[in-house]
């Protein structure tokens, strides 16, 4: 019990990697197209947060640097991803995933 | 200055990011999903300042909770959710995506148990007076490169954006 109340790094890797695995099982098995791109911005988060995590142990501040590049990647991949979205929605009037099979044979 | 309570403070953040993030993936209601979202990123936000990255904590507010999630919200409110509510939520693959779900979780285990003491027991607390001039020393030093790719990159997604969803080309 000791080893839990001291917060290692361990705690936040494994805190990153149980996000991370909420947002692959939300990508996996949810129809609406809103809450799949919603679950890809958790797994983005997860990401972060191991990468903040593991620049906190050594001195220099990289980690960081490329935690905020995710977020802007993240950003614009938000963006365009809706984007696409209203440009289908506009079309077939569902947001389902499951009616994205135009392409299928 | 020294850090206080800090094993409360990282179970409580992390009991709210894990109960956001289970309430984004099963919440019918999308608006729902988004506010759950938003709660864990301000959850996330405080992690961030336990791990004294107080600059990566603001651009999390400032741009993740501020700008992504009303952006979200937006397009939620433009699409129709009433209909969607009333439909099937989980798709018919839900039984294999959970399995691999699974296994990836299986494989989560195997590594951090098998590598638990490769990380340094204790670190010294790190001051945080200069956080934001070591990050921008990076950010235009050595990642200059990467930061104009970054500016091309939001100037790309802006006008992707506007294309896709405009009425007519």
């Amino acid at each position: 019990m000791e080893s839990m109340l001291h917060i290692t790094t361990l705690h936040y890797l494994v805190l990153g990697a149980a996000l991370f695995l909420l947002g692959v099982i939300g990508v996996l098995t949810r129809r609406n197209v809103v809450i799949v791109l919603m679950s890809i911005e958790l797994i983005l988060n997860a990401v972060n947060l191991n990468l903040v995590a593991f620049s906190r142990i050594w001195g220099p501040v990289n980690g960081q640097v490329f935690a905020i590049f995710i977020i802007t990647d993240a950003a614009a991949e938000a963006a365009v991803g809706l984007g696409i979205l209203i440009a289908f929605f506009r079309n077939k009037e569902t947001v389902n995933i499951d009616e994205v099979n135009l392409l299928k044979w | 200055m020294a850090p206080v309570a800090t094993p409360f403070f990282f179970y409580l953040f992390a009991a709210i990011m894990l109960i956001g993030g289970i309430l984004v993936i099963t919440q019918k209601n999308a608006v729902h999903s988004a506010l759950a979202l938003i709660v864990l990123l301000l959850a996330q936000a405080s992690i961030y300042l336990m791990l004294y990255a107080p600059f990566v904590a603001g651009a999390q507010i400032i741009l993740y909770a501020g700008g992504i999630m009303v952006l979200f919200l937006f397009v939620i409110m433009l699409v129709s959710i009433e209909r969607s509510m009333k439909e099937r939520q989980f798709n018919s693959q839900w039984l294999v995506g959970i399995v691999a779900a699974t296994a990836l979780g299986g494989l989560f285990i195997a590594v951090y148990l098998k590598g638990k003491n490769i990380f340094p027991d204790h670190v010294l607390p790190v001051v945080e007076n200069d956080n934001t001039q070591k990050v921008a020393t990076l950010l235009y030093g050595q990642y200059m490169f990467a930061f104009e790719i970054a500016s091309l990159l939001l100037l790309v997604a802006i006008i992707g954006a506007v294309v896709m969803a405009k009425k007519r080309i």
